[in-house]
């Protein structure tokens, strides 16, 4: 049995919904008791399953390897930022905005996608990682001669995250309950990431998904069974893309503040990462990639120091080096003992031992 | 007819691969294309498939121009290739490797063609969980025809079915290729194997050097001195079922 199949098994029953469900009800209140800032590292734990979910449609499902995913993310970010800031004095509602990200993300996922049409394999890798630079360094460099992104200072005081007169940005006693704003924005964020996760396994589960999988595995034979694979790809960066430019919008209005700088190459493989790690083209997976990875490093910082103390009597290293080097080793170990994932997909499964045995 | 190719010319780069060769299939036929290595008979059926650009010629089918047709609108008219090493996809299984040859389709019988597709390939019924690239070469080949059936194809253009095959599993495929054109799809058959494709075909054309050097029926072509000599591996001296040979 494997161990996607049992989560799905016991997530898909009705006591496992009502459990899930109190348990993501509650998550924020432990977690405040623990320390206000976690509620906060939840939340980017969050933005990095939506942006995890919508790369696993580009890698897991069609099997592009897209190195340039942040961009996406950027463009959702910056269109926030300039529809609801001072920058052109705009200040557009929330649930205006984010649907314009999500397309205007996924118009830049097509304008990507196109000049890798004919290529395969590492080559689109390559392009994409070009084109997610190119976008970073548009927007260092947009300040000129039209002051469009103000380059590399960002943009800052954007509108806070609101939907109507409901503010995500503040304090609020709710029922007798007292909410914080991050514990606000974590509940808007599992719902929209709920949403996500219902879109995928839609998608995954229908003529689209097949597609994307045929692609996947033969392109020719693909071609062959009368599937537009032109069309199909497209629609994967453009899906993929609208995801990650629906994660920037958040990511905006929860910031505040915004600059290339939060849009580096880095990033971008952290993702590749993440699906990579938890189980391409497996949703469970995925998610499980995202929020580990996203929470190893905070973890650390708040443990390295106090062991190394406890073990030495000061500081050896630094959390930030030992971060680094905790992470390259325990991507090494999973590749070397899950090449598939922590929870792989049936069919990824099926690759690796074929190729193993 | 319901396939003619006119003047029909396939370059990679300066190479003329395919020197403007005139063929017509009939609706309900079974003709072959045989002829040696180079020959061009590939590039031929890439090019009716879409996989090649025409470099000139005319390509018609079902008495329409289809040379600018997109691939992919082809398997929907019921233009289906079933190309050479047979491209399956290796890490699905058997049953949805035939799913994904429906994949076009948006009537209510799929699932009554799968069932068919398992009566002619007992085989595949019996591994329809098997992943298809731990299947044996005839397994697969027999895999690619099965899955190129269920796009309901009204033309069937198959590429060398019997390359790279055991003798048994040869004479297997063409037992299955007999089976099929007895069910009334039309098919263009492309082989090395030029005996084994006289003898299924009705028709039969013969490819050298990207030209059309010889053609007729299939059985006046069998007793052809020079395609005796030139692809039955015969010379006056030598006996019969020298095929086998040829099939490795």
């Amino acid at each position: 049995m494997s161990g996607a199949g049992r989560i799905e098994r016991i997530a898909g029953s009705r006591a496992g919904v009502a459990m899930v469900t109190l348990a993501l009800i509650l998550l924020p209140f432990v977690l405040t008791q623990v320390g206000t800032s976690w509620v906060r590292i939840l939340n980017f734990a969050l933005l990095y399953v939506l942006l995890a979910l919508g790369l696993n449609i580009v890698v897991g499902f069609a099997g592009l390897l897209d190195l340039g995913y942040i961009a996406f993310y950027a463009v959702g970010a910056y269109v926030y930022a300039l529809l609801a800031g001072p920058q052109f004095g705009l200040h557009l509602p929330f649930w205006i905005i984010l649907p314009i990200g999500a397309l205007v993300a996924a118009l830049f996922g097509v304008l990507l996608g196109a000049p890798t049409l004919k290529l395969r394999g590492d080559y689109i890798a390559m392009v994409t990682l070009g084109f997610g630079e190119i976008i970073r360094i548009f927007l260092n460099n947009l300040s000129q001669p039209f002051n469009l992104t103000n380059g590399p200072q960002g943009l800052a005081r954007l509108d806070p995250l609101r939907l109507g007169e409901f503010d995500f940005s503040t304090r609020q006693e709710i029922a007798g309950f007292d909410f914080s704003g991050p514990m606000k924005t974590y509940y808007l964020l599992v719902l929209v990431a709920i949403a996500i996760i219902v879109i995928t396994l839609r998608l995954q589960n229908s003529r689209i998904g097949r597609a994307w999988e045929a692609v996947r595995e033969d392109e020719t034979a693909a071609r062959a069974m009368g599937i537009n694979t032109t069309r199909i790809k497209l629609l994967a960066f453009a899906m993929g893309a609208s995801f990650g430019g629906v994660a920037g919008g958040i990511f905006s209005s929860i910031q505040g503040f915004i600059s290339p700088e939060s849009f580096v190459l880095h990033e971008s493989i952290i993702v590749v990462a993440m699906v990579v790690l938890g189980g391409m083209g497996n949703i469970p997976g995925v998610v499980l990639g995202a929020l580990l990875l996203s929470f190893a490093p905070e973890v650390l910082r708040w443990t390295v120091t106090p062991v190394q103390e406890a073990l030495f009597g000061r500081m050896l290293i630094e959390p930030e080096v030992i971060r680094i080097l905790l992470y390259g080793f325990a991507l090494v170990l999973i590749m070397h003992f899950r090449p598939a994932g922590l929870l792989p997909s049936a069919v990824r499964k099926r690759e690796l031992e074929a190729t193993r045995a | 007819m319901l396939l003619e190719l006119r003047a029909l010319e396939v370059r990679y780069g300066g190479i003329r691969a395919v020197r403007g060769i005139d063929l017509a299939v009939g609706a309900g036929e079974l003709v072959c294309l045989i002829g040696g290595n180079g020959a061009g008979k590939t590039s031929t059926l890439k090019a009716i498939s879409g996989l090649l650009p025409l470099a000139g010629g005319s390509l018609r089918y079902d008495g329409e121009e289809i040379a600018d047709l997109p691939v992919y609108e082809r398997p929907r008219r019921g233009l289906v290739m079933v190309p050479e090493g047979r491209g399956i996809f290796a890490q699905l299984t058997v049953a949805e490797n035939l799913a994904m040859g429906a994949y076009a389709r948006r009537d209510r019988e799929v699932q009554a063609d799968l069932e068919r597709q398992y009566e002619t390939f007992p085989r595949l019924a019996e591994r329809r969980g098997q992943v298809a690239g731990t299947l044996s070469g005839g397994e697969q080949q027999m895999l690619a025809m099965a899955r190129a059936l269920m796009t309901r194809p009204r033309l069937l253009l198959l590429d060398e079915p019997s390359m790279g095959l055991a003798p048994l599993m040869v004479m297997r495929i063409f037992e299955v290729v007999r089976t099929i054109a007895r069910q009334g799809v039309t098919i263009l058959l492309v082989e090395q194997n030029a005996r084994l494709a006289l003898e299924v075909a009705a028709r039969g054309y013969v490819m050298e050097s990207g030209a059309i050097t010889l053609e007729g029926d299939a059985k006046s072509l069998l007793g052809d001195a020079r395609v005796r000599e030139a692809y039955l591996g015969e010379t006056a001296a030598q006996g019969e079922d020298s095929w086998s040979v040829e099939a490795q």
